[in-house]
Order: C-alpha cells, then sequence, then structure tokens
C-alpha cells in the first residue's frame, strides 16, 4: 500500500535561509507519526509543504495519493489539521464553529448537524455547545479545535504542537483522544517539543534540526541507536569538577550543564556505588529516554 | 516573487460558504450595524442639506439637499466597503486567522479573496439601501430611475473592496490604514463631486478628479435620482469595473506572496 503522506527530497528556502533541506519522509496508513525538534527546526515549514499550503523550492510531496501542492485542494477534502495558533471563530459558539467550518469541505447543513452531537461528545463539550469561544478554557479551545479538524471525517489529521500551554489535565485528555483516533486508523501527523508527549502517543517520530531529519524510528529503536541505556544525573555545586576528574573513568559519554553533569553510561553500577560516597553530590539515576536523544541529537544550546 | 503568484484568478462557488461565514457574524450585530451604516451619512445629509443648503438657491438644477443625497449615497457606500475590506478583512487574515483556518480546508486564497470583496460589497449594498430608503422617506428622490440606485452602490462596494484589499495585503498593522484614509479616501469625498460639482474645481484638481473612480460613481448616481438618463453611462460603468477588476487581481498577488512566507 502506497504511503498516506510521502516527500521525496523536500527543499524550502525563505530569503537564502534553508528552512526544510532535502526532506525524505514516508507516513503509512493507522500511524501516529511524530515530528520533534528544536523551534526553527523547519517543523511548521514541513506541515505547510505536506499540506500544499506553500510551494516546495524542490522534491515532490504526495498527500493520500495526491501530488501536493499541484492537487492539494482535492487532497484536503480528507484531511483535517489543528494549527499550533487557536483560529476558531470568536463571534460564534462552539456548534456554530463546527457548522461553519463543515461548509468549507462543501458538506450540506443536515450533513453537519448530524455530526456536531458525536464530535462534541469526543471533545468533552456537550455542555459547551451554545457557549461562545471566548468563554472557553485552553484546554476546551484546544479540544474544540480538535473537534473542528475532524468535522469532515479525515483520514489523515494533522497537529501542530497539539498540546502546547495546555495544562497536565487538559494535555492528559488530548493524549486520550488522539490514541482513540489512531485505534479509529486514522493517521496522525503531529509536531512536538514534549517528549513524553511523542513518546506516548507516537508510533514513529523522526527528530528533525536545521530542516533535515536527523534521525527516525520507534522511540525505542531511537534511544536504542542514539545513547547509552542508563543515565546518573549528578548534581551539585563541585559536580563540574568532579566531572572533570571522575565521570570519563565511570562513564562512556557525559555533559555538563551549569551544576549538573549526565553520565551516559551502559552499566550504572560502579559509578552509583562511587558517587554513593561522594557526600558534597546528590545523583539521580534513571533509564535513558526521548529527551536525552533529543538533547544529543540536537545539542544543548538555546534556539531562539 | 514566485510565477506562480501571477496566475489569473480561478473563480469558484467556493466562495459562498464564507461569505455565508460573515453574514452570519454580522448578523449578531445587526442592529448596532444598520444604525452605526445610517447615522454618519444620514447626519451629513440632514446637517449640510439643510444648514448649508438654506444658503444656496439650488445646485445642479435640484434642491441641495437632493442634490447631496446622491453624493452621500456614493460616498457612503464607498467608506462602508472601505472599512469592510481594510479592518475586516485585516482582522480575519491577520488577527483572528480565520483565513488560515480557511485554507486548511479544501478552499483557496482565490476563494477567501473573492469572498472578501463579495462580502464588503454587500456591506455597501446594506449602507446604501438604508440610506436609499431615508432618501425616498424624505422625499429627496420620487423617480423610480432611483431603482438602478441599487446595483450602482454594490458596483461601488465591489470598486472600494478590490481597491482596499490591495491596501490590506500591503497593511503591517491597523495604524496602516490611516495613510489610505487621509490620503486617499477624505481627497475622494472632497473633489468627487459629492458636496459640490466637479466643475467648480480649477482644471488641475478636475482632471485629477476625473481619474478617481468616485466621481465616476456620482456622474451616475447625480442623474438616475432625478429620473435622468447619465450621459456616457457605459464608460463611468467601465471605469468603476476596471477599477475592480485590477484591484481584485493586484490584491489577490499581493495576498498569494504574503501568505506564502
Amino acid at each position: 500500500m502506497n504511503p498516506v503522506i510521502q516527500a521525496k527530497g523536500l527543499q524550502k528556502s525563505y530569503g537564502g535561509h534553508c528552512v526544510v533541506d532535502g526532506l525524505d519522509l514516508s507516513i503509512h496508513k493507522g500511524e501516529c507519526f511524530g515530528l520533534l525538534g528544536p523551534n526553527g527546526a523547519g517543523k511548521t515549514t514541513t506541515l505547510r509543504l505536506l499540506l500544499g499550503l506553500i510551494e516546495p523550492d524542490a522534491g515532490s510531496a504526495t498527500l493520500l495519493d495526491l501530488p501536493v501542492p499541484q492537487a492539494a485542494r482535492e487532497a484536503r477534502i480528507k484531511v483535517g489539521v489543528v494549527p499550533q495558533m487557536d483560529n476558531l471563530d470568536p463571534d460564534f459558539t462552539v456548534a456554530e464553529n463546527l457548522l461553519v467550518y463543515g461548509r468549507y469541505f462543501g458538506m450540506r447543513d443536515s450533513e453537519i448537524e448530524a455530526r456536531i452531537p458525536d464530535l462534541l461528545e469526543f471533545a468533552s463539550l456537550t455542555s459547551k455547545r451554545d457557549a461562545k469561544v471566548p468563554t472557553l478554557s485552553g484546554g476546551m479551545k484546544r479540544r474544540l479545535t480538535l473537534a473542528r479538524a475532524l468535522v469532515n471525517d479525515p483520514d489523515v489529521v494533522f497537529l501542530d504542537e497539539p498540546t502546547t500551554g495546555l495544562d497536565p489535565q487538559a494535555r492528559h485528555l488530548i493524549w486520550q483522544r488522539l490514541n482513540a483516533l489512531t485505534q479509529q486508523g486514522k493517521t496522525l501527523l503531529l509536531t512536538t517539543h514534549f517528549m513524553d508527549e511523542a513518546e506516548r502517543l507516537c508510533h514513529r517520530l523522526a527528530v528533525m534540526d536545521n530542516g533535515k531529519l536527523i534521525s527516525q524510528g520507534s522511540p525505542r529503536h531511537l534511544i536504542e541507536q542514539n545513547i547509552e541505556p542508563q543515565v546518573v544525573e549528578v548534581f551539585g555545586e563541585t559536580a563540574a569538577q568532579w566531572a572533570n576528574q571522575h565521570a570519563a573513568t565511570f562513564s562512556q559519554r557525559h555533559e555538563v550543564s551549569g551544576e549538573s553533569v549526565f553520565c551516559y553510561v551502559q552499566d550504572a553500577q560502579q559509578l552509583v556505588a562511587h558517587l554513593q560516597s561522594q557526600s558534597a553530590l546528590r545523583y539521580l539515576h534513571r533509564p535513558a529516554n526521548l529527551e536525552d536523544v533529543f538533547l544529543k541529537l540536537t545539542g544543548r544550546e538555546m534556539r531562539e | 516573487m514566485s510565477m506562480s503568484h501571477f496566475v489569473l484568478p480561478h473563480l469558484t462557488l467556493r466562495f459562498f460558504p464564507i461569505w455565508r461565514r460573515h453574514w452570519l457574524v454580522w448578523r449578531k450585530v445587526a442592529v448596532p450595524a444598520i444604525l452605526g451604516h445610517l447615522a454618519d451619512p444620514v447626519i451629513y445629509m440632514l446637517g449640510l442639506g439643510y444648514g448649508l443648503g438654506s444658503l444656496l438657491p439650488e445646485m445642479g438644477g435640484t434642491s441641495y439637499i437632493a442634490f447631496l443625497a446622491a453624493g452621500t449615497l456614493c460616498y457612503s457606500s464607498m467608506n462602508s466597503a472601505s472599512f469592510e475590506s481594510l479592518y475586516g478583512a485585516f482582522a480575519r487574515m491577520h488577527e483572528q486567522r480565520t483565513w488560515e483556518a480557511i485554507m486548511n480546508t479544501p478552499v483557496t486564497l482565490d476563494d477567501i479573496v473573492l469572498s472578501e470583496i463579495l462580502w464588503s460589497a454587500t456591506k455597501s449594498l446594506m449602507s446604501g439601501v438604508a440610506v436609499l430608503i431615508v432618501i425616498w422617506i424624505l422625499g429627496l428622490s420620487d423617480s423610480l430611475m432611483s431603482l438602478w440606485m441599487i446595483p450602482l452602490v454594490l458596483l461601488i462596494g465591489l470598486t472600494f473592496a478590490a481597491v482596499g484589499l490591495i491596501m490590506t495585503a500591503l497593511a503591517p498593522a491597523y495604524d496602516f490604514f490611516m495613510y489610505y484614509f487621509t490620503l486617499v479616501i477624505t481627497p475622494m469625498m472632497l473633489l468627487c463631486g459629492v458636496f459640490f460639482p466637479v466643475s467648480q474645481l480649477p482644471e488641475a484638481l478636475q482632471a485629477l478628479a476625473a481619474a478617481l473612480p468616485l466621481t465616476h460613481a456620482v456622474d451616475l448616481a447625480r442623474p438616475l435620482m432625478k429620473g435622468e438618463v447619465p450621459a456616457q453611462a457605459v464608460f463611468h460603468v467601465g471605469v468603476l469595473l476596471t477599477y475592480a477588476l485590477v484591484g481584485f487581481y493586484i490584491s489577490l498577488v499581493l495576498f498569494r506572496r504574503r501568505l506564502s512566507r
């Protein structure tokens, strides 16, 4: 079966700066695919290219077997989009937002009205049906945006940082719903910089930086492929000094960040035993996670 | 700028759901909106018409207030379309990101820009008809020919909406629109024969006025309100349509460029 979303050598520059640089991607039906990367890595531009909203300078892409941007309009009939910034209609109620949006897909009013109760139920907004958008909380707005993206019963849903700015309760509810969508067989493409979100939701991930995909695979595969299995974080005023003298003896690789030292090891036993005798230092021993991979691949310095 | 920005507009009926969206928003504020449409032009017309009009014997073969009524219809239609295509469209494009939401559906920018022009023209039509009803009630025009004002205010709306959208496509922020109102809209109101015949102006200003779209609207409106067939009607309509079509195309090219960034 053909991939639902495919990109070959996609490239896009703005003012001489290459934002997306030779991107290859295949996303299959029913997959939840996560695009990870620091701010400015080119994630949103990638989504816009794959939706056919902007033209690539080079390369090609297909969405639901249609070439984009050439046939993007036709492809978007079966696509839903949750944008990074809310763009709900503030003058409308919750239900009106869904009705008006469904019309853009050429749906009849009766058809949309029939879907609204299910969409509200899915978004846990049934009691807010007639509430105006400005009265909703951030989490409710996000859920309404998700419901709106589903009004046309899409096969593919694009989500650009779906949980940024939400509190933990609101995030967990969105995660549940996204899991439900993948169970229904929908294909999801999401961008995020929350590693726990990516690890929890995505079947496959790609880490993006400076417009390029630098690694991809399942969350577990990415961790195994890129990093030692154990991490010992060492904290304290003398941590940096300690790292100079001892870190290399006990760990395969270490990084100093302020008053913390991150030691990446195959086996932490000896290091932990050593640290127990260092009264000035505190430590945390844990399995390596996606955030470690992300920081290793994209570096620790700030991106702004 | 990419070559694809210059492709001719692809016009479809997909603008209609967007137009309905704007209509639904407007319906929620219909009463204050209608009052707003009416207050400014009617106060101008009554104040200047009766106040200044009492000092003037007649103008262009009618009472001054009847003379002014035709001009008022034209400039208030121009204002309605201009405000909507500048402030309204900018809010939807930039602040509320409504356009972005719509472009994620099977609707294109061409459809959106068309919907904005038609919606602004709809506002002109509504404000024009409201003012026209006041004019009829005051007995300032009793000719059936004045019914032609209804398609004319729609055409004025299309013209000024299309031209106004060029500004919207270029605007970094709302402040930018002050230039347009101060340097384009207000001069047109004063130079294009709304308050006095263009023939009273020095020749250089007359030549300038002849190039401005509002002059052609007024040249059509004044005879129609008196029940006469306008001279050179086809030419005047042609000028307004040309402004509308060229404005539509230029604004679309500029919006394509702006939104492809």
